[in-house]
C-alpha cells in the first residue's frame, strides 16, 4: 500500500475507517476527486433538527414564557425558576444537542471525509457559535443552511448566503443595528430607544471572512459598511410592523431601518440600491486580490503546515482569482498539488480530528452525545462554541499544550477500553496507519502489558496524532 | 434491551462501538453455591518473587541483586512448604496459609509458549489449548453450566468485560464512577516513543513534572494514576459488596495491572514489592467485605506468564513463561503447593523456569471448589482437555 493512500485518509479526510484504506489505495486521488462538487456528501442528515426559523420561535416562546413568569411572580419563586431552567435544558437539547449528535455522526461514518473536512474549514472561516443564550439555538442550523449547501460553489455566493443567515446577523449583533438617519430612527419612537449603528459584521466580515487584518481597509471603510448593511435583520417580535409578512426567525431586508445614501469602500462608490448595496459590496470585497491570497494561505495552512510551502499558496492563490473564486477548483488545485502529498505529516489534529479520527479508526457507528459533548470540552474544543468570531486556530502551537497531551492520553485511555474489545493492538494500528505505521511505534505496541495500554500508544502515537 | 456495558463504556469515552454483551441485574435470591473470583494479574508477574524458592541450589545465584532470603534472614520470605517462602508483603496471604486457606502453584502457564502480553493474556483467558477467534472465556462458560438462576452470571470490575468472562452466559460490569486517569506506566513508555519528536515530548514531559509538583512530588511508578496511588485495594472492596449483596453474582473477575518489571523491579522492597503489597491488600479487602460470605469463596490469583530467571542488566526481569498461581478463600481447603517443582537446573530455552503445571488445573479446582461442578465436566467443557 502507497502512504499516498494514508494521505488521502488522514491529511485530507478525517482518518480511516477499517478497510477503507485498502479501498483508497487503488487511487487516492481519484478518491478524493470523486468527493469534490458533490453535494450529497456535504449534506447530514436533518430529520429531527430545527431549522433556524424554528429555532428562533421556539427561543422566543421560551422568554415570552419568562417574561410572563416574571411580571406574575412578587417574590423570587424557586418552583418557577426550576421550571425555567427545564424549559431552557430542553431547548437546548433540541438544538445544540441534537445538531452536535448529527455533526459527529456524519463526520464519524461518512464515506467522503474530504468533503467533510472541507465543510468543517468553511465553517470555521465563517464561525457562528454559541456565546449566549440569544446564540444557542443556532449554529447547527446556520452550518446546515448556510455553509453545507454552498462549499462546492463559489467564494461569494458563500460569503453572501453565511453572512446573511439570520444566526450570523444575531451572532455578530447585525440584527439590532439601525441607520442612524432611517426612517425608524428618525421617527419619534427611534428616538426614545437611541437606537444606532452597530459595527461588528461589517468589522468581521473585512477582518476575518474577506480581506483580512492587513488587507488595507480603513475604520472609515468599516462605518460605511455598517451603514450600507442597516436594513438587513432577523423578523421577529421586535419588528412586528416593520416585517409584516415575513416569517419569524428569518432573515430580512427591512427598508424603514436602512440609512439612505451611497457609500464609498476602498475607493469604491455605491450607489443607494438599497437591499442591494450591501450585496454589491460584499461582491465586490470577495473580488479582492487579498481575499484570494488569504483564502489560499488558510486553506493550505488547514491540509498541508502550519508554516505552508510558498508555491502551494502561489498556486491556489492563482487558481481562486482565475476561477473567479470556485470552491470547487479550489479544492481540485489542492488535491492536485504536489506539496500536499509530502510524506511527512505536519498537522498536529486538533482536538476534533483526534476524537473522529479515532471513532472511525475504531469503526464506531454511532456517538453517545452527552459523553462526547463533555469529552470535546475536556479536549477544548466543544463544537460550534469556539472562543470568537475568528474561529478556532489552525495551528500546533495552539493545541499542543502539556495539559492537552495530558488529558488526550486520558481519553484515549477509555477509549481503548472499547476498541480493545473489538481489535488488537497491533491491526487497530495498522487499520489506521497503514505503511505510516513506523517500526518505533509497532514495537512499543507489541511491548505493552495490555491490549488497553497497546492500543493508548497507537492512539498517542506521534503519527496518529498528525495527520 | 439495552446494552448495559455499552452503555457503561460510552458514557466515560463517549465512544461506542457495537458489542456484543449480556446484560445482568442482580435483583433475586441466590441459589446458595459459593462464590468465585478470578483475580488476573496483567503485565506478568514474577513467580520467583513472590513465592521464593530459597532451596533451590541454583536461584541465589541466577537472581543475583534480587535474590530474597529463607525465613528469618535479613530479607526473609515467610514460611511456605520447605524451601519456598512467601514475599513478605504478602501477609494477608500468608495468614490465609496459617490458617490452611491458601495453596499455590509454582511453574505454571497457560499452553502459550510465545512472550507477547495480550496474546498470553486472551489465551490464559480463553481457557483454551490454542488462540482461536472463538470469543469466549472460561469462567462465562462455566458459568453456563450452573443451574438457571438469577445468580448464574458474572461482574467484571472494570470499564469492560474481559474476555474470561464473555460468552453465552449472562455478564455485566462494574467500574468505579471516577474516570481512571493515565498511569504512569503508559506514560513512561509515552516518553521514550516521543523521543525524537521535540513537540510532543517537550510537552509530555512538562505535564509530568507539572503534576508531579501538583502531587506534592510523589514520583510516579508503575501503575500508579496521577494524582493519587493506583490501589487495587478500592476495587477489591467493590467486588465483595457486590459479590455479598443478597442475590449477587456467582463470579467477579478483577483485572490488577502494572506488573510487567524489566527495570528495577527490587526486592524485598521497591517496585514490585509496592505491587504485591497492594495485591495483599486486595485479598484482604476481599475478605473483610465479603464479610460471612467469605467461608463460601474461592479466588484464584494468576498471571499471563512469568519473567525470566536471570535478573536483566536494568535490575529487572523480562518475558519468561512458568509463573506463580494462587488458589486461595475461606472455602479453600489449602495449606499445599499444587503441581511439580522442576528446579532451577534446567531453564525452559535456557531463560524461563519451565511450565510443568498447567494452570488451568488450578482453575479446574476453584470452578469445582465455588460451584460444586464436576471435575471432569469442568475440564471437558469448559477447557476442553
Amino acid at each position: 500500500m502507497s502512504l499516498n493512500a494514508v494521505i488521502a485518509a488522514n491529511r485530507f479526510g478525517l482518518g480511516a475507517r477499517p478497510g477503507e484504506l485498502t479501498q483508497i489505495a487503488r487511487d487516492p486521488k481519484a478518491w478524493l476527486l470523486n468527493q469534490v462538487a458533490q453535494t450529497q456528501f456535504t449534506t447530514v442528515r436533518s430529520d429531527g433538527l430545527l431549522s433556524s426559523d424554528q429555532a428562533f420561535e421556539a427561543l422566543q416562546s421560551y422568554q415570552a414564557a419568562r417574561a410572563a413568569q416574571r411580571r406574575a411572580d412578587t417574590a423570587p419563586n424557586p418552583a418557577v425558576n426550576a421550571d425555567e431552567r427545564l424549559r431552557l435544558a430542553d431547548l437546548v437539547s433540541q438544538t445544540t444537542g441534537r445538531e452536535i449528535e448529527a455533526r459527529i455522526q456524519h463526520a464519524v461514518t461518512t464515506p467522503a471525509p474530504f468533503a467533510e473536512r472541507w465543510v468543517q474549514f468553511w465553517s470555521n472561516h465563517f464561525t457562528m457559535a454559541a456565546r449566549n443564550i440569544q446564540t444557542t439555538p443556532f449554529p447547527g442550523s446556520f452550518e446546515r443552511e448556510a455553509i453545507r449547501p454552498y462549499v462546492w460553489g463559489r467564494f461569494d455566493e458563500l460569503l453572501v448566503k453565511a453572512d446573511t443567515h439570520a444566526g450570523m446577523l444575531i451572532y455578530l449583533d447585525q440584527a439590532q443595528s439601525i441607520g442612524p438617519n432611517s426612517q425608524a430612527a428618525q421617527s419619534q419612537q427611534g428616538r426614545r430607544r437611541a437606537a444606532g449603528l452597530n459595527e461588528n459584521l461589517a468589522r468581521e466580515i473585512l477582518e476575518l471572512h474577506t480581506l483580512g487584518a492587513d488587507g488595507g481597509y480603513s475604520q472609515a471603510d468599516v462605518t460605511e459598511f455598517a451603514r450600507a448593511l442597516t436594513g438587513w435583520t432577523v423578523a421577529g417580535p421586535r419588528l412586528r410592523r416593520l416585517a409584516q409578512g415575513s416569517k419569524t426567525g428569518t432573515t430580512i431586508f427591512v427598508q424603514a431601518l436602512h440609512e439612505p445614501g451611497s457609500r464609498t469602500i476602498l475607493g469604491k462608490k455605491f450607489p443607494a440600491t438599497g437591499e442591494r448595496q450591501a450585496l454589491d459590496i460584499l461582491a465586490h470585497l470577495a473580488r479582492q486580490p487579498s481575499v484570494a491570497k488569504r483564502i489560499a494561505f488558510k486553506v493550505a495552512q488547514h491540509f498541508v503546515a502550519d508554516d505552508p510551502p510558498s508555491a502551494l499558496v502561489a498556486r491556489l492563490d492563482s487558481s481562486f482569482s482565475q476561477s473567479g473564486g470556485d470552491l470547487s477548483v479550489l479544492a481540485r488545485t489542492l488535491i492536485q498539488s504536489p506539496e500536499a502529498w509530502a510524506p511527512e505529516a505536519r498537522k498536529f489534529k486538533t482536538p476534533n480530528d483526534f476524537l473522529i479520527s479515532t471513532m472511525r479508526a475504531g469503526g464506531a457507528s454511532t456517538a453517545s452525545t452527552q459523553a462526547l459533548r463533555a469529552t470535546f470540552e475536556q479536549l477544548g474544543q466543544t463544537p460550534w462554541r469556539a472562543p470568537s468570531p475568528k474561529g478556532w486556530p489552525d495551528v500546533a502551537s495552539e493545541w499542543a499544550a502539556p495539559d492537552a497531551i495530558l488529558k488526550r492520553i486520558d481519553w484515549a485511555n477509555l477509549a481503548a477500553d472499547v476498541i480493545g474489545e473489538a481489535f488488537q493492538p497491533i491491526a487497530f494500528a495498522e487499520t489506521a496507519l497503514g505503511p505510516a505505521l513506523t517500526d518505533k511505534t509497532k514495537l512499543a505496541i507489541s511491548r505493552a502489558q495490555t491490549a488497553r495500554q497497546g492500543i493508548v500508544l497507537a492512539l498517542m502515537s506521534p503519527e496518529f496524532q498528525r495527520r | 434491551m439495552t446494552n448495559r456495558r455499552t452503555l457503561l463504556t460510552a458514557g466515560l469515552s463517549g465512544l461506542s462501538l457495537a458489542i456484543l454483551g449480556g446484560t445482568a441485574s442482580f435483583a433475586q435470591a441466590s441459589t446458595g453455591s459459593g462464590k468465585f473470583v478470578f483475580i488476573i494479574l496483567r503485565g506478568a508477574m514474577d513467580g520467583l518473587t513472590a513465592v521464593v524458592p530459597y532451596g533451590d541450589a541454583n536461584y541465589r545465584s541466577l537472581r543475583g541483586a534480587i535474590a530474597l532470603d529463607g525465613p528469618g534472614g535479613p530479607n526473609g520470605t515467610l514460611p511456605l512448604v520447605d524451601g519456598f517462602g512467601l514475599h513478605p508483603s504478602l501477609r494477608e496471604m500468608h495468614g490465609l496459609w496459617q490458617k490452611g486457606q491458601m495453596s499455590f502453584m509454582h511453574a505454571g502457564a497457560s499452553p502459550y509458549r510465545e512472550r507477547s502480553h495480550f496474546d498470553a493474556q486472551d489465551l490464559l483467558e480463553a481457557g483454551t489449548t490454542e488462540l482461536s477467534s472463538a470469543r469466549s472465556g472460561w469462567m462465562n462458560r462455566a458459568l453456563a453450566m450452573l443451574p438457571n438462576g438469577p445468580s448464574q452470571e458474572g461482574v467484571a470490575i472494570g470499564r469492560t468485560i474481559p474476555l474470561v468472562l464473555r460468552g453465552p452466559a449472562k455478564a455485566t460490569s462494574w467500574a468505579p464512577p471516577l474516570a481512571p486517569e493515565s498511569d504512569g506506566d503508559t506514560l513512561a513508555r509515552l516518553s521514550d516513543l516521543y523521543e525524537g519528536d521535540a513537540m510532543l515530548s517537550n510537552a509530555l514531559a512538562t505535564a509530568i513534572e507539572t503534576d508531579r509538583i501538583a502531587d506534592g512530588g510523589n514520583m510516579l511508578s508503575g501503575n500508579e494514576g496521577r494524582g493519587r496511588q493506583g490501589a487495587y485495594a478500592p476495587l477489591a472492596s467493590a467486588a465483595a459488596r457486590i459479590l455479598a449483596a443478597p442475590g449477587g453474582p456467582a463470579g467477579a473477575v478483577l483485572s490488577f495491572e502494572g506488573w510487567d518489571t524489566h527495570a528495577n523491579q527490587g526486592g524485598a522492597q521497591g517496585q514490585l514489592a509496592n505491587r504485591l503489597e497492594a495485591l495483599d491488600s486486595a485479598i484482604k479487602a476481599l475478605r473483610e467485605g465479603l464479610g460471612s460470605v467469605w467461608g463460601s469463596t474461592t479466588i484464584v490469583v494468576a498471571t499471563e506468564f512469568g519473567r525470566t530467571v536471570r535478573i536483566n542488566g536494568t535490575g529487572g526481569t523480562d518475558h519468561g513463561t512458568g509463573g506463580v498461581s494462587f488458589l486461595l478463600g475461606g472455602a479453600v481447603k489449602g495449606g499445599r503447593m499444587l503441581g511439580d517443582w522442576p528446579g532451577l537446573s534446567h531453564l525452559y530455552e535456557d531463560r524461563d523456569l519451565i511450565p510443568a503445571n498447567d494452570v488451568r488445573q488450578l482453575f479446574t479446582q476453584g470452578l469445582t471448589n465455588a460451584w460444586g461442578l464436576d471435575r471432569q465436566a469442568v475440564l471437558s467443557h469448559v477447557f476442553s482437555v
